[in-house]
């Protein structure tokens, strides 16, 4: 209850797309049964979630931010949120994206852009120093990252204790890094995407934000595991587990890709970096400069497989079955021309046309296979890295902190993509699991996040070494003043973030 | 354009006959010309080198499963529309295809009995289109490396229309493909809407390409039946045409000898395998017509009018397609195992072991008729119409089973009695009112010569009835027992030999002919009831006298 209200009083921030009020009251009352009873389902009874909606949901609308979608509501649960439902969590509502999460900044969405909580906080506006136009206060607001920017602020925004996400090229620990917030993206095969909506079938990842390493720890063990509904899952049963507190990192050898070093990634992210570097040196970790030589090429190939994919996948809206149709009825083709023109936005529409292009005939050696053959060569980097006795990479996620929204807007959405998926995509495109671990705040009062990368399936070790270093960071909690007037008290009760400690409010 | 106006469909047969002389030799001449013999056929008036016709088949054989192939609805002929369609088949977003282990191991079947080799590995891509009868805008099947490859199909077929020269053919079979199935789309015209039925969308089926290795419509159709055989023993696939679940497309073109292949045209829309040779002829004589009068023959589709026994080019394929193949991103590799590479500690049910299925495969067709053939000395001709017709072999053996007959004798009456009756009333040969007990029963009394063979096909004739009367009840009933009393018979010898004194004549001056004549009276006499050999013996005894 207390989180519904939150959500209405941060409703400015556009997190939410659909909050689920009525059926998650009845979930929390069914959950109080249950804790009355003393038979909980389990860690996540009664915890109030949020799940971006480009997951299925039965009974609640599943937009995918796009008019093709406004208004359909799936027959079916998303294995994910099935999962979460079983074990008693509260589905709270469905968060906001890019249209079909095609986006690095949650700003292209049908149903506007998502504030980054942030903007609002005490650090940014001490820090923040206002230019001439500071009688426009709104104006300065920053973006969350995208693609599932409603998510990370749902979470940033003390709105729901975890959320679902979904990571393609970075789609969840981007928006994670900029809005304060843990961002795990599990090993392609870890999690069922059954029922989430593709961008990248061979790529795409449900993803898990929360607001501490501990609390992403306890919800990939929920969803973790074979489903025979995605062929794609793994078959070994996943064992749960729960993260040690490492006191000792002197058998880590921890590597960082020069590669990373990229262009624009701005002096202060690069100092945190170095700053991370020797935090684990000073440890006694083995620290060592590594080198994923094919990197630079990674973000065009991710470029041309993704377009390729999301042609494809997108080629089932034609207005027939499900979701919008146009009027337009002169005759089929010209229906459904007018229904994917009127259904998708341009920047979908423009992946399509160009990942039609890289399909053709003439084209498919070209563009699409060698794509594929540099994925293979960028994978077989990660895997000759850690096969030299490397534990963990650490990199940054993104190359600076959030830009104003104002700012962002000036460039089109495939520049941004380009720009800010750089440092993500790479896991994606070799099935690795990664995660964003907030670590400091910018000069700016923005939250800034380095990004650890894993071995394959080697998820325990990733969040162990992630929750030493959030320890060792002590990242600050948001102060959101203008809230904290609406809500007094909700904070301190939920400012560790930890599901384990929070008992039922 | 005489020829354009010819092929206008509508007594096209008759039209090409009464150009005569002046232009190419009429179809119907060219199309019998063309059967079996190596193919080549005559050209025109013109005199230059024959044309030689090339056939090859892609054939879509729907899997015989219980569920599709990538998700649980149900499979099922003449369901009410839009009752089996899961969220998979319908392409609610977000959902995945699980592939069905039953349509895989169909698929390993067939392509052992086609003498394929199967790929362990084997992938699945997606095939581009706009359909509204394609819910995914795309096609999961096998483009790059499908599950079975390199095999062959033996078939037989007769030389002249009796049955009697059978020569056995080979067609090289190239691949099996695993694929989904589309929808049907029913186009309201009136109203100009078109309504979707998905109950077919998704369902599995089995793509075989065969090589172009075949030369004529007959060919094409004896292959079609055999394949056709093949499936309905494996039990892999009903394959019956009429219900949809074997299509074939035909691939036709005519070149010289020596020279290279012509341009070919896809023929579909075949609903028969009577059809399939008819389609087939048409199209190689309209191919060397057409050349003939110097026109081109265009890559295009054409569709087979069974009405009008013709071939005309289909309206909405005319646009090239780019179907934009891509890699299935959600099925994994299809990984299958042999006894060898079977891991130890696999679960049985998960994986698909070819040996295992080799080892069960039922015997084949050919197999099959070459045990009949062994087993009863049947002729090998009768062991293909014996398997022609379904359940016939095993009417065959039951009576056999039931009878002192000898198969030989047997033979004859399954294949010019209980079939011809049959074909005239249009049953199968489980919807036979006579059935192999009673058959057996019949042949029994015929065997033990109660009754003459004339008798006994009265009996047939009224055990066809299927009144319920065993083929005891109607001897007795009509009277059909031979004249078992030999003074009697002999009575009846001396009234016919009384009564026909210029016959008798006749013979005694030698005409033994006419003897026969005799016998025939005798019969006449006794409504069948004589036994022809021991009357012959009684009239030349007397005659003697």
């Amino acid at each position: 209850q207390r989180c519904l209200s939150l959500i209405k009083s941060t409703k400015f921030l556009n997190a939410y797309i659909t909050v689920a009020e009525e059926t998650a009251l009845k979930q929390a009352e069914e959950s109080e049964k249950r804790y009355r009873r003393g038979q909980p389902l389990g860690v996540l009874d009664g915890i109030p979630i949020a799940v971006k909606d480009n997951f299925n949901t039965a009974g609640i609308e599943t937009t995918c931010a796009s008019n093709m979608l406004k208004g359909y509501i799936s027959p079916y649960n998303a294995t994910v949120v099935q999962k979460l439902l079983d074990q008693g969590a509260v589905l709270l509502g469905k968060t906001n994206l890019d249209e079909f999460a095609m986006g690095s900044g949650s700003t292209d969405g049908v149903f506007g852009p998502v504030r980054n909580p942030w903007s609002y906080s005490r650090q940014y506006k001490e820090k923040s120093v206002p230019k001439s136009h500071s009688e426009d206060k709104d104006s300065n607001w920053v973006i969350t990252g995208g693609s599932s920017g409603g998510s990370a602020a749902a979470v940033s925004s003390f709105t729901c204790f975890a959320a679902l996400g979904s990571d393609t090229g970075g789609s969840t620990r981007n928006p994670a890094a900029h809005c304060g917030v843990v961002g795990l993206k599990p090993t392609y095969g870890l999690i069922s995407r059954h029922g989430l909506i593709p961008l990248v079938n061979s790529m795409d990842v449900p993803g898990i934000l929360t607001r501490c390493v501990d609390d992403a720890a306890v919800v990939l063990g929920s969803l973790a595991g074979h489903d025979p509904k995605d062929s794609t899952t793994i078959q070994d049963n996943f064992k749960l587990f729960e993260l040690p507190n490492l006191t000792d990192v002197s058998k880590l050898s921890i590597g960082i890709p020069k590669e990373y070093h990229a262009p624009g990634l701005s002096s202060e992210i690069l100092a945190l970096w170095s700053k991370a570097a020797d935090l684990f040196k000073n440890a006694g970790a083995k620290v060592i400069e590594v080198s994923l030589p094919h990197t630079r090429y990674s973000i065009v190939c991710y470029h041309v497989l993704c377009t390729a994919e999301v042609a494809s996948n997108m080629a089932r809206f034609d207005g027939l079955e499900y979701g919008h149709r146009s009027d337009m009825n002169k005759s089929t083709e010209s229906m459904y021309a007018a229904t994917r023109r009127e259904g998708f936005n341009a920047v979908v529409r423009g992946r399509i046309l160009s990942g039609n292009y890289f399909l053709l005939k003439q084209n498919y050696e070209n563009y699409f296979i060698k794509a594929q053959k540099v994925r293979r060569l960028i994978a077989n980097d990660f895997v000759k890295v850690f096969g030299s006795g490397v534990d963990i990479l650490l990199t940054p996620t993104t190359l600076s902190d959030a830009v104003p929204y104002t700012e962002f807007i000036k460039e089109d959405n495939r520049t941004r993509s380009a720009q800010d998926d750089i440092l993500t995509q790479a896991a994606n495109m070799a099935g690795l699991p990664a995660i964003n671990v907030p670590t400091a705040l910018s000069e700016r009062g923005l939250p800034v996040g380095l990004q650890f990368i894993g071995r394959s399936f080697q998820e325990k070790q990733l969040l162990t070494v992630a929750k030493w270093f959030e320890k060792q960071v002590k990242f600050p909690t948001i102060q959101l003043e203008e809230v904290k007037r609406h809500d007094h008290g909700v904070f301190q009760h939920q400012k560790s973030g930890n599901l384990k400690q929070i008992s039922k409010p | 354009m005489a020829a354009a106006a010819a092929r206008g469909c509508g007594g096209v047969w008759r039209r090409a006959w009464q150009r005569g002389a002046g232009g190419p030799a009429p179809r119907g001449q060219r199309a019998l010309a063309c059967n079996v013999r190596a193919g080549a056929v005559p050209a025109g008036k013109s005199g230059l080198a024959p044309w030689v016709p090339v056939v090859g088949l892609e054939i879509h054989a729907q899997i015989s499963s219980n569920s599709k192939l990538f998700s649980g609805s149900q499979v099922q002929f003449a369901a009410p529309p839009n009752s089996l369609v899961s969220f998979f088949d319908a392409s609610l977003p977000g959902t995945l295809p699980v592939l069905n282990r039953r349509c895989v191991e169909a698929a390993v079947m067939t392509g052992l009995a086609l003498n394929c080799s199967i790929n362990k590995k084997s992938l699945f891509d997606r095939k581009h289109y706009f359909y509204a009868d394609l819910p995914a805008g795309y096609q999961i099947t096998q483009q790059r490396v499908p599950i079975a490859v390199n095999g062959s199909l033996s078939y037989s077929l007769c030389i002249d229309n009796k049955m009697s020269q059978m020569v056995t053919k080979t067609v090289r079979i190239k691949q099996i493909q695993l694929e989904q199935d589309s929808g049907k789309s029913l186009h309201d015209d009136t109203r100009s809407q078109t309504l979707v039925d998905l109950n077919r969308a998704g369902v599995g089926l089995m793509e075989v390409v065969m090589e172009p290795d075949m030369c004529c419509g007959e060919e094409a159709a004896a292959a079609v039946r055999e394949l056709q055989l093949i499936l309905q023993t494996l039990g892999s696939s009903q394959a019956v045409m009429a219900e949809g679940q074997l299509r074939v497309d035909a691939n036709v073109s005519v070149h010289h000898p020596g020279e290279p292949y012509g341009v070919r045209t896809e023929v579909k829309n075949i609903n028969s395998i009577r059809f399939l040779a008819k389609a087939v002829d048409y199209e190689i004589q309209r191919q060397i017509e057409e050349l003939e009068s110097g026109r081109t023959i265009l890559n295009e589709t054409r569709t087979f009018d069974s009405k009008l026994g013709c071939t005309v080019p289909m309206r909405d394929k005319e646009e090239k397609q780019d179907y934009r193949f891509m890699p299935e991103p959600n099925l994994p590799p299809l990984i299958l195992y042999d006894a060898k590479s079977l891991p130890a500690n696999m679960n049985h049910q998960q994986v698909v072991n070819i040996d295992w299925i080799h080892e069960r495969l039922p015997d084949l067709p050919s197999v099959k008729r070459a045990k009949l053939v062994e087993q009863y000395g049947i002729l090998p001709e009768h062991s293909f119409t014996l398997l022609n017709e379904d359940g016939l072999t095993e009417f065959f053996e039951d009576v056999i089973k039931q009878t002192q007959m000898k198969p030989k004798k047997v033979i004859g009456w399954i294949l010019k009695d209980l079939l011809s009756y049959l074909k005239q009333y249009s049953l199968t040969v489980k919807e036979s009112p006579v059935s192999s007990f009673l058959l057996a029963d019949l042949l029994n009394h015929l065997e033990k010569k109660e009754i003459s063979s004339t008798a006994a096909k009265q009996v047939f004739a009224e055990l066809w009835k299927g009144e319920g009367k065993t083929p005891l009840e109607i001897i007795k009933e009509k009277k059909l027992q031979l004249i078992q009393d030999q003074k009697d018979l002999e009575q009846i010898c001396q009234a016919v030999i009384d009564g026909q004194e210029n016959e008798v004549m006749a013979i005694k001056a030698g005409n033994r002919k006419v003897l026969n004549k005799l016998i025939g009276l005798v019969q006449r006499e006794t409504r069948g009831r004589s036994n022809p050999v021991l009357v012959k013996q009684l009239l030349e005894k007397k005659l003697s006298e």
